[in-house]
């Protein structure tokens, strides 16, 4: 019995351990000069959708020997977790338009991203097309693994309709600085036209203090990063300011700490939302919103407020054979016209230097999104490197222990995770 | 029942009339039933493919530095000792993450065999209604947890049905973002989604308890209460013992509840698990190593206490 025991153990160890050996075997990734049929995945929302397949078809009609097979995102409970998936598996799609920049070093770290600053050209193109804000996509090396692609720029909304229910004058909203804000935020909740006059989402998950934290103090620091050179920032006066703005939303009851499940801006549950420009499409007929930029500690043009981008690029991946006919589309896809397209059909921001100038008809048609227009000129987005994730992460833990529950001091939080952040920007 | 005391010790001559005794046998590599190998290697095999193998490379994985890579690409994945289980068990979240587990198994799993059994007995004894009942309790158990999360969210969320019905009483901050609500909240719902399925474990086992004990009770005088705690609840150990283990270890493994219940685990970690902080370090963080370890760790904690509940609930049995 013993030795039978002792046999079969042998047998699972040495199948576990072989198994084992197999991993990062095989597959093999193409170059940039070998062309032919590609496969692309896009975002699953409706506006993408659309875009994705008039590009797609657009393509196919001019490049018979370089189809393009164009397929929506599969589903997951995040599409970084699917991507990470495809990458490990080797099936990665030649180009995937829904590229989180969060994401991008650790699909980098793991082999999975095409270095684009090795094919000819596509550096100068980047730069040509994004301009200064491009700088921020790369990696900590200078080169790039993503391709700017389109953002949405946060600001706030507002309901006017509730606003002039309370009194408040819905065409010139009192909410430019912290005093008025919280201010206006009172007259709102105290006046009952809606439980919280905002609600962003007080959860844990990694990415939501993008939307909450992150515009506001790119706003208040005039643009700065909440890493820079492997080193936090935003343990200093302007990060505390933000959070204690924060706080006092929270404590005066003004923002509730209870996830809401469906769309409280929609569903009358807030009175203003922090949103980038989809939002324009999903609360057309809905809510009569109103937007202003987000608020800073004293009164700044809105020509002078950055947000945080929530900005979307586009990966090269690694499993691609025909890199060349991916580099051809992806140029393609985020030419003049293709980006005109995706403005009209999304209402998203092109990561363009010459936005506002090149679509000058679309905004005097569409005056709703000039102000997203202006404002994607000054973005921030999230640190680059493979523990990006890790350090939003960490900062989310503070944010929730001190801000949204109050149960430590904002200061030494913010502090706390400025030195916990510090170790993780170090690590490779 | 017939059996000999011989024949239960093992020492019956064999039909070949061999002499008794282990030390003359036929040394036979693939046992007595070799037949029996051939059924269940098809088992067999899907046990090593689907649980042996990732438990075994989960356990490598633990001990090296490792992360998921594109296929070719070339990573080196040293080995780095127990760095790994050092860094998991020094970090405040993973620690707060096993007494919140702990803290869940407290409530959940000994609800979990009290009111399954309860609830097990009336529906033996029951004579209207016995399907309706059976589907009823069964019906949590069999719908997509993202539905009945759905529900107890809106029965607990600050302005839900519970609060409502308590007025003044209700707890503040509300149940699913109070500390101290939030993981038994988790536990009674884990408790009452998988009632039904450990009420079919106790039915099937309560078949098997011969009537004669509840008739020799009955004749010596026992009451009804009498007769569950000293016919029913030895009658049905084995089964016990079954819902302990299974409880336990899916218990143990607590994910779904804690991300989208409590959003997360929150408020502010109060309701994480290991296994959702696995989850944030394998996959959202890129750390399978870390995430390995704190795995590891989990299925030691959890083998320790299946080992402790057969010992001490299981008998001799």
């Amino acid at each position: 019995m013993r030795r039978r025991t002792v046999l079969i153990t042998a047998i699972v160890a040495a199948g576990a351990f072989a198994l084992t050996a197999c991993s990062g075997g095989g597959g093999s990734s193409g170059t940039s000069s070998q062309h032919g049929p590609i496969t692309i995945w896009y975002s699953n929302n409706e506006q993408e959708v659309a875009w994705g397949k008039q590009m797609v078809a657009s393509w196919n009609a001019a490049h018979p020997k370089e189809q393009v097979k164009g397929q929506e995102i599969p589903a997951g409970k995040t599409s970084e977790e699917v991507i990470g998936a495809a990458i490990t598996a080797g099936n990665a799609p030649c180009l995937i338009y829904n590229t989180a920049p969060s994401a991008v070093g650790q699909f980098e770290k793991q082999g999975g991203l095409v270095d684009l600053s090795k094919i000819s050209g596509a550096s100068s193109y980047i730069q040509a097309r994004s301009g200064k804000v491009a700088e921020q996509y790369k990696n900590t090396a200078g080169d790039y693994f993503q391709m700017p692609w389109k953002s949405n720029p946060v600001v706030i909304f507002y309901n006017k309709d509730m606003f002039k229910k309370a009194g408040l004058d819905p065409n010139n909203p009192k909410l430019s600085t912290y005093a008025d804000f919280i201010a206006t935020s009172k007259k709102l909740v105290a006046a009952g036209v809606a439980p919280n006059a905002i609600l962003p989402a007080p959860t844990s998950e990694f990415f939501q203090s993008q939307f909450d934290f992150y515009p506001l103090y790119a706003a208040e620091s005039g643009g700065k990063q909440i890493v820079a050179n492997n080193k936090s920032t935003f343990a200093d006066q302007d990060g505390y300011d933000v959070a204690d703005f924060w706080a006092t939303l929270y404590k005066d009851k003004l923002a509730g700490q209870e996830a809401y499940n469906g769309d409280a801006f929609a569903d009358g549950k807030a009175a203003m939302a922090i949103v980038g420009p989809w939002a324009v499409a999903v609360y057309k007929g809905k809510v009569n919103w109103g937007s202003v930029p987000v608020p800073t500690k004293e009164a700044k043009p809105a020509s002078d407020v950055w947000t945080f981008s929530d900005a979307k690029n586009i990966g090269l991946y690694s499993a691609c054979k025909n890199q060349g006919t991916a580099w051809d589309v992806l140029k393609y896809s985020t030419s003049k016209a293709e980006d005109q397209k995706l403005l009209e059909l999304t209402g998203q921001m092109p990561l363009r230097t010459d936005l506002a100038t090149t679509y000058a008809d679309y905004f005097k048609a569409n005056p709703a999104y000039k102000a997203f227009g202006d404002q994607a000129s000054r973005t921030v987005e999230v640190p680059p490197g493979p523990n990006t994730v890790e350090m939003l992460q960490a900062f989310r833990d503070a944010w929730s222990k001190s801000v949204i529950f109050g149960k430590q001091d904002t200061k030494a939080a913010l502090d706390a995770a400025a030195t916990k952040i510090n170790t993780i920007a170090k690590q490779p | 029942m017939t059996s000999t005391l011989a024949e239960r010790q093992g020492v019956v001559p064999s039909s070949g009339g061999a002499t008794p005794g282990r030390g003359r046998r036929k040394r036979r590599p693939l046992g007595r039933n070799p037949l029996g190998l051939l059924f269940s290697a098809p088992y067999l095999l899907f046990v090593l493919a689907i649980f042996a193998y990732p438990v075994g490379y989960a356990f490598w994985i633990s001990f090296h530095d490792f992360f998921f890579a594109a296929p070719g690409a070339q990573v080196a994945r040293p080995f780095v000792g127990f760095t790994n289980y050092v860094t998991a068990l020094t970090d405040p979240a993973v620690l707060r993450s096993f007494a919140n587990v702990g803290v869940f198994l407290v409530i959940n799993v000994p609800l979990t065999v009290v009111f399954s059994l309860l609830l097990a007995t009336a529906l033996n004894k029951a004579t209207r209604a016995v399907t309706f009942l059976r589907i009823s309790y069964y019906v949590p158990y069999v719908t997509a947890s993202i539905a009945v999360v759905a529900v107890w969210s809106f029965l607990f969320n600050g302005h839900g049905l519970v609060n409502s019905i308590l007025g003044p009483l209700a707890p503040s901050p509300s149940w699913l973002i109070n500390d101290h609500w939030a993981m038994p909240i988790i536990a009674f719902f884990v408790t009452w989604k998988q009632l039904g399925f450990y009420i079919l474990l106790y039915l099937a086992a309560l078949q098997n308890v011969p009537k004669e004990l509840y008739e020799s009770a009955s004749t010596d005088g026992a009451g009804e209460a009498r007769k569950f705690f000293s016919v029913t609840v030895p009658g049905v150990r084995t089964a016990t013992v079954l819902v302990l283990l299974v409880s336990t270890v899916t218990g143990a493994n607590l994910f779904t509840e804690p991300y989208l219940l409590t959003n997360g685990g929150g408020p502010d970690g109060a309701s994480t698990s290991p296994v959702l902080i696995m989850y944030q370090k394998g996959i959202e963080q890129g750390q399978p190593d870390v995430a390995a370890a704190i795995g590891v760790v989990l299925v030691i904690a959890v083998l320790i206490i299946a080992f402790l509940q057969n010992r001490f609930a299981g008998g001799r049995d």
